[in-house]
Protein backbone atom coordinates (compact mmCIF):
# COMPACT_ATOMS: atom_id res chain seq x y z
CA UNK A 1 0.00 0.00 0.00
CA UNK A 2 2.21 2.75 -1.73
CA UNK A 3 1.26 6.47 -0.66
CA UNK A 4 0.04 6.47 -4.60
CA UNK A 5 -3.47 4.70 -3.11
CA UNK A 6 -6.30 6.51 -2.83
CA UNK A 7 -10.10 5.47 -2.86
CA UNK A 8 -12.53 4.59 -5.53
CA UNK A 9 -14.58 7.73 -4.44
CA UNK A 10 -11.33 9.41 -6.15
CA UNK A 11 -12.64 7.89 -9.32
CA UNK A 12 -16.22 8.63 -9.58
CA UNK A 13 -16.34 11.28 -12.03
CA UNK A 14 -14.48 8.82 -14.63
CA UNK A 15 -17.03 6.33 -13.51
CA UNK A 16 -19.81 7.71 -14.07
CA UNK A 17 -19.01 9.25 -16.90
CA UNK A 18 -18.68 6.37 -18.25
CA UNK A 19 -22.00 4.19 -16.63
CA UNK A 20 -24.11 7.41 -16.26
CA UNK A 21 -24.82 6.28 -12.53
CA UNK A 22 -23.65 6.83 -9.43
CA UNK A 23 -21.18 3.78 -9.06
CA UNK A 24 -18.68 4.16 -6.07
CA UNK A 25 -22.43 3.04 -3.92
CA UNK A 26 -22.17 0.03 -6.36
CA UNK A 27 -21.63 -2.74 -4.29
CA UNK A 28 -18.99 -5.28 -6.00
CA UNK A 29 -17.98 -8.67 -4.62
CA UNK A 30 -14.13 -9.76 -4.69
CA UNK A 31 -14.24 -12.68 -7.29
CA UNK A 32 -10.88 -13.94 -5.25
CA UNK A 33 -11.95 -13.67 -1.19
CA UNK A 34 -15.75 -13.27 -1.80
CA UNK A 35 -15.70 -10.06 0.24
CA UNK A 36 -18.54 -7.36 -0.81
CA UNK A 37 -18.28 -4.09 -0.26
CA UNK A 38 -18.62 -0.50 -2.17
CA UNK A 39 -16.97 0.55 -4.77
CA UNK A 40 -15.61 3.54 -3.31
CA UNK A 41 -13.88 1.83 -0.89
CA UNK A 42 -11.77 -0.32 -2.75
CA UNK A 43 -8.25 0.53 -3.06
CA UNK A 44 -7.51 2.70 -6.46
CA UNK A 45 -3.54 3.05 -8.32
CA UNK A 46 -3.53 5.61 -10.94
CA UNK A 47 -0.78 5.20 -13.31
CA UNK A 48 -1.23 5.39 -17.14
CA UNK A 49 -4.52 3.59 -16.42
CA UNK A 50 -6.42 2.97 -13.40
CA UNK A 51 -6.55 -0.14 -11.69
CA UNK A 52 -8.57 -0.94 -8.62
CA UNK A 53 -7.66 -3.25 -6.11
CA UNK A 54 -9.40 -4.78 -2.64
CA UNK A 55 -9.40 -3.29 0.45
CA UNK A 56 -9.31 -7.27 1.78
CA UNK A 57 -7.50 -9.40 -0.02
CA UNK A 58 -5.46 -7.03 -2.18
CA UNK A 59 -6.62 -8.96 -5.25
CA UNK A 60 -6.95 -7.14 -8.86
CA UNK A 61 -10.54 -6.02 -9.17
CA UNK A 62 -10.59 -4.06 -12.27
CA UNK A 63 -8.40 -1.77 -14.94
CA UNK A 64 -9.38 1.39 -16.44
CA UNK A 65 -7.57 3.01 -19.35
CA UNK A 66 -9.02 5.79 -21.34
CA UNK A 67 -8.37 8.11 -23.93
CA UNK A 68 -10.61 11.50 -25.34
CA UNK A 69 -13.14 9.26 -26.97
CA UNK A 70 -13.47 5.54 -25.73
CA UNK A 71 -12.54 3.48 -22.06
CA UNK A 72 -12.27 -0.25 -22.09
CA UNK A 73 -12.76 -1.70 -18.81
CA UNK A 74 -11.59 -4.80 -17.15
CA UNK A 75 -13.30 -6.58 -14.77
CA UNK A 76 -11.33 -9.75 -13.71
CA UNK A 77 -11.61 -9.52 -10.71
CA UNK A 78 -15.09 -8.62 -9.57
CA UNK A 79 -17.64 -11.45 -9.17
CA UNK A 80 -20.65 -9.47 -8.95
CA UNK A 81 -21.67 -5.54 -9.50
CA UNK A 82 -24.78 -4.51 -7.36
CA UNK A 83 -25.89 -1.25 -8.76
CA UNK A 84 -29.02 1.17 -7.64
CA UNK A 85 -31.66 1.16 -10.18
CA UNK B 1 -32.33 14.93 -2.99
CA UNK B 2 -30.18 11.99 -3.88
CA UNK B 3 -32.29 10.14 -7.16
CA UNK B 4 -31.44 14.26 -8.59
CA UNK B 5 -28.21 14.82 -7.86
CA UNK B 6 -26.64 11.05 -8.42
CA UNK B 7 -28.32 9.56 -12.00
CA UNK B 8 -27.18 10.49 -15.08
CA UNK B 9 -24.18 11.49 -17.45
CA UNK B 10 -22.48 14.14 -16.34
CA UNK B 11 -21.58 16.95 -17.79
CA UNK B 12 -19.14 19.81 -17.61
CA UNK B 13 -20.51 23.11 -17.58
CA UNK B 14 -19.48 27.30 -17.08
CA UNK B 15 -18.81 28.11 -13.54
CA UNK B 16 -18.76 31.71 -12.63
CA UNK B 17 -16.26 32.82 -9.51
CA UNK B 18 -18.09 35.26 -7.18
CA UNK B 19 -15.36 35.47 -4.89
CA UNK B 20 -12.43 34.24 -3.14
CA UNK B 21 -10.95 34.40 0.48
CA UNK B 22 -8.28 33.51 1.89
CA UNK B 23 -8.46 31.02 3.95
CA UNK B 24 -4.25 30.53 5.05
CA UNK B 25 -1.25 31.90 3.15
CA UNK B 26 -1.47 28.79 0.75
CA UNK B 27 -5.14 27.74 0.62
CA UNK B 28 -7.60 29.97 -0.57
CA UNK B 29 -11.81 28.77 -1.15
CA UNK B 30 -13.48 30.19 -4.31
CA UNK B 31 -17.17 30.68 -4.76
CA UNK B 32 -18.89 29.81 -7.59
CA UNK B 33 -22.12 30.20 -9.06
CA UNK B 34 -23.37 27.64 -10.89
CA UNK B 35 -26.07 28.07 -13.27
CA UNK B 36 -28.38 24.91 -12.58
CA UNK B 37 -26.53 23.57 -10.08
CA UNK B 38 -29.26 20.50 -8.98
CA UNK B 39 -27.58 20.55 -5.31
CA UNK B 40 -24.96 18.38 -3.52
CA UNK B 41 -24.71 16.13 -0.29
CA UNK B 42 -21.33 16.65 1.81
CA UNK B 43 -18.83 15.17 1.18
CA UNK B 44 -19.25 15.12 -2.75
CA UNK B 45 -16.82 16.75 -4.91
CA UNK B 46 -16.45 18.09 -8.16
CA UNK B 47 -14.20 17.85 -11.25
CA UNK B 48 -12.58 20.90 -12.55
CA UNK B 49 -11.18 21.26 -15.82
CA UNK B 50 -8.97 23.92 -17.69
CA UNK B 51 -7.74 24.20 -21.15
CA UNK B 52 -4.36 25.76 -22.44
CA UNK B 53 -4.65 27.72 -25.63
CA UNK B 54 -2.97 25.01 -27.25
CA UNK B 55 -6.14 22.59 -26.74
CA UNK B 56 -3.62 20.98 -23.60
CA UNK B 57 -6.40 19.68 -20.82
CA UNK B 58 -5.69 18.95 -16.76
CA UNK B 59 -8.13 18.12 -14.66
CA UNK B 60 -8.70 17.81 -10.93
CA UNK B 61 -11.14 16.87 -8.38
CA UNK B 62 -12.13 19.12 -5.58
CA UNK B 63 -14.14 18.55 -2.57
CA UNK B 64 -16.93 20.66 -1.90
CA UNK B 65 -16.49 22.94 1.05
CA UNK B 66 -20.21 24.33 1.34
CA UNK B 67 -23.25 23.20 2.99
CA UNK B 68 -26.44 22.92 -0.33
CA UNK B 69 -26.72 26.74 -1.07
CA UNK B 70 -29.24 27.02 -3.98
CA UNK B 71 -26.82 27.62 -7.46
CA UNK B 72 -23.31 28.49 -4.96
CA UNK B 73 -21.04 25.64 -4.64
CA UNK B 74 -17.50 26.52 -2.87
CA UNK B 75 -14.45 25.17 -2.92
CA UNK B 76 -11.51 25.31 -0.35
CA UNK B 77 -8.01 24.76 -2.27
CA UNK B 78 -4.46 24.38 -1.62
CA UNK B 79 -1.88 25.71 -3.88
CA UNK B 80 0.90 23.43 -4.66
CA UNK B 81 3.59 25.01 -6.27
CA UNK B 82 4.48 22.25 -9.05
CA UNK B 83 0.60 21.93 -9.79
CA UNK B 84 -0.98 22.55 -13.17
CA UNK B 85 -4.22 23.49 -11.68
CA UNK B 86 -3.95 24.73 -7.71
CA UNK B 87 -1.80 28.04 -8.71
CA UNK B 88 -3.86 28.97 -11.20
CA UNK B 89 -7.43 28.31 -9.40
CA UNK B 90 -5.99 29.66 -6.03
CA UNK B 91 -3.87 32.89 -7.72
CA UNK B 92 -4.98 34.00 -11.05
CA UNK B 93 -8.92 33.29 -11.14
CA UNK B 94 -10.69 36.14 -10.90
CA UNK B 95 -14.45 37.63 -10.04
CA UNK B 96 -16.45 36.98 -12.93
CA UNK B 97 -14.22 34.24 -15.01
CA UNK B 98 -15.31 31.63 -15.95
CA UNK B 99 -13.87 27.76 -15.18
CA UNK B 100 -15.49 24.62 -16.49
CA UNK B 101 -16.45 21.96 -13.90
CA UNK B 102 -18.97 18.73 -13.32
CA UNK B 103 -20.76 17.22 -10.59
CA UNK B 104 -21.87 16.70 -7.80
CA UNK B 105 -19.80 13.62 -7.98
CA UNK B 106 -19.66 10.50 -5.68
CA UNK B 107 -21.86 9.32 -3.32
CA UNK B 108 -19.87 7.03 -0.98
CA UNK B 109 -18.23 9.59 1.17
CA UNK B 110 -21.16 11.75 2.33
CA UNK B 111 -23.23 12.26 5.19
CA UNK B 112 -26.46 13.59 5.71
CA UNK B 113 -27.84 14.66 8.99
CA UNK B 114 -30.52 12.56 8.18
CA UNK B 115 -27.98 9.29 8.35
CA UNK B 116 -27.40 10.18 12.37
CA UNK B 117 -24.55 9.50 14.17
CA UNK B 118 -22.33 9.84 16.32
CA UNK B 119 -19.77 11.14 13.90
CA UNK B 120 -16.42 10.99 14.16
CA UNK B 121 -14.62 12.96 11.37
CA UNK B 122 -10.39 13.18 11.05
CA UNK B 123 -9.12 15.62 8.83
CA UNK B 124 -5.37 15.96 7.99
CA UNK B 125 -4.23 19.55 6.25
CA UNK B 126 -6.83 20.16 3.68
CA UNK B 127 -8.39 17.00 4.16
CA UNK B 128 -10.94 18.71 6.41
CA UNK B 129 -12.75 20.74 3.43
CA UNK B 130 -15.63 17.61 2.57
CA UNK B 131 -15.56 17.04 6.29
CA UNK B 132 -16.27 21.25 6.92
CA UNK B 133 -18.97 20.70 4.44
CA UNK B 134 -20.82 18.14 6.64
CA UNK B 135 -20.42 20.27 10.00
CA UNK B 136 -21.77 23.22 7.79
CA UNK B 137 -24.71 21.42 6.92
CA UNK B 138 -25.39 19.93 10.19
CA UNK B 139 -25.23 23.59 11.23
CA UNK B 140 -27.65 24.94 8.64
CA UNK B 141 -29.95 21.91 9.08
CA UNK B 142 -30.11 22.77 13.13
CA UNK B 143 -28.88 19.17 13.58
CA UNK B 144 -27.19 18.55 16.78
CA UNK B 145 -25.54 14.84 16.35
CA UNK B 146 -22.95 14.54 18.28
CA UNK B 147 -20.15 15.35 16.29
CA UNK B 148 -16.54 14.99 17.35
CA UNK B 149 -13.80 16.67 14.72
CA UNK B 150 -10.06 15.69 15.33
CA UNK B 151 -8.19 18.21 12.99
CA UNK B 152 -4.48 17.88 12.21
CA UNK B 153 -2.62 21.10 10.80
CA UNK B 154 1.15 21.84 11.11
CA UNK B 155 0.47 24.99 13.03
CA UNK B 156 -2.19 27.23 14.01
CA UNK B 157 -1.79 29.56 10.94
CA UNK B 158 -2.27 26.52 8.89
CA UNK B 159 -5.36 25.46 10.56
CA UNK B 160 -8.49 26.06 7.65
CA UNK B 161 -11.69 27.72 9.16
CA UNK B 162 -10.41 28.14 12.26
CA UNK B 163 -12.78 31.27 13.57
CA UNK B 164 -15.87 29.17 11.87
CA UNK B 165 -15.34 25.93 13.51
CA UNK B 166 -14.84 28.23 16.92
CA UNK B 167 -17.98 29.41 16.42
CA UNK B 168 -19.79 26.35 15.14
CA UNK B 169 -18.88 24.38 18.56
CA UNK B 170 -21.41 23.53 21.03
CA UNK B 171 -24.88 22.02 20.48
CA UNK B 172 -22.84 19.17 20.20
CA UNK B 173 -19.91 19.96 17.68
CA UNK B 174 -16.40 19.39 19.69
CA UNK B 175 -13.48 20.19 17.63
CA UNK B 176 -9.83 19.32 18.49
CA UNK B 177 -7.17 20.59 17.31
CA UNK B 178 -3.13 18.83 16.79
CA UNK B 179 -0.28 20.82 15.63
CA UNK B 180 2.25 18.83 14.57
CA UNK B 181 4.94 20.90 13.98
CA UNK B 182 4.43 24.21 15.72
CA UNK B 183 2.27 25.48 18.49
CA UNK B 184 1.71 29.08 19.79
CA UNK B 185 2.60 30.26 23.16
CA UNK B 186 0.33 28.44 25.67
CA UNK B 187 -0.92 25.80 23.88
CA UNK B 188 -2.16 22.93 25.85
CA UNK B 189 -3.66 21.07 22.80
CA UNK B 190 -2.01 18.25 20.88
CA UNK B 191 1.55 18.58 19.66
CA UNK B 192 1.97 15.30 17.72
CA UNK B 193 0.42 13.58 15.26
CA UNK B 194 -2.83 11.97 15.29
CA UNK B 195 -2.32 8.27 16.88
CA UNK B 196 -4.44 5.38 18.15
CA UNK B 197 -3.98 7.08 21.59
CA UNK B 198 -5.32 10.56 20.53
CA UNK B 199 -8.62 8.92 18.55
CA UNK B 200 -9.07 6.75 21.49
CA UNK B 201 -9.36 10.08 23.54
CA UNK B 202 -11.65 11.63 20.92
CA UNK B 203 -13.38 9.44 19.32
CA UNK B 204 -17.04 8.07 20.89
CA UNK B 205 -16.19 4.56 22.32
CA UNK B 206 -16.94 1.41 19.56
CA UNK B 207 -19.75 0.25 21.52
CA UNK B 208 -21.47 3.85 20.59
CA UNK B 209 -21.03 2.94 17.10
CA UNK B 210 -19.47 6.23 15.54
CA UNK B 211 -19.68 6.62 12.00
CA UNK B 212 -16.17 7.99 11.13
CA UNK B 213 -14.93 9.79 8.26
CA UNK B 214 -11.06 10.29 7.72
CA UNK B 215 -9.79 12.53 4.77
CA UNK B 216 -6.23 13.64 4.23
CA UNK B 217 -2.85 12.86 2.26
CA UNK B 218 -2.68 9.10 2.35
CA UNK B 219 -0.32 8.21 4.62
CA UNK B 220 -2.51 10.39 7.43
CA UNK B 221 -5.51 8.14 6.43
CA UNK B 222 -3.71 4.74 6.17
CA UNK B 223 -2.43 5.54 10.05
CA UNK B 224 -6.26 6.81 11.25
CA UNK B 225 -8.13 4.00 9.59
CA UNK B 226 -5.54 1.07 10.83
CA UNK B 227 -5.96 2.44 14.15
CA UNK B 228 -9.33 3.38 14.18
CA UNK B 229 -10.18 -0.54 13.65
CA UNK B 230 -7.35 -1.48 16.01
CA UNK B 231 -9.35 0.58 18.81
CA UNK B 232 -12.12 -1.65 17.89
CA UNK B 233 -14.19 0.11 15.37
CA UNK B 234 -16.44 -1.67 12.65
CA UNK B 235 -14.20 -1.12 9.20
CA UNK B 236 -17.76 -0.75 7.42
CA UNK B 237 -18.38 2.31 9.51
CA UNK B 238 -14.99 4.02 8.62
CA UNK B 239 -15.12 6.01 5.21
CA UNK B 240 -11.89 7.43 3.64
CA UNK B 241 -10.67 9.84 1.06
CA UNK B 242 -7.08 10.27 0.47
CA UNK B 243 -5.72 12.05 -1.83
CA UNK B 244 -2.50 10.76 -2.74
CA UNK B 245 0.96 11.71 -1.48
CA UNK B 246 0.90 15.37 -1.34
CA UNK B 247 -2.84 16.25 -0.66
CA UNK B 248 -4.92 18.80 -2.31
Amino acid sequence: MGELMLDGNAIAGLLQEVFAVEMTTAIGTCGRCGAAGPVGAAHVYRGAGIVLRCPHCNNLLAKIVKNDSRAWIDFQGIRTLQVAV
Amino acid sequence: MAGTALRGRLTWQLAELVRAVAETPRVKTIVFDVPGWPGHRAGQHVDVRLTAEDGYQAERSYSIASAPDGTRVALTVQRLEDGEVSPYLTGELRPGDKIELRGPIGGYFVWEPSEGGPLMLVAGGSGIVPLMAMIRTRAAAGDDTETRLLYSSRSQHDVIYRDELERLSGNGLTVVHALTDSQPPGWTGYARRVDAEMLAEVSPSPAERPRSYACGPTPFVEAVAESLVRLGHDTRAIKTERFGPTGG
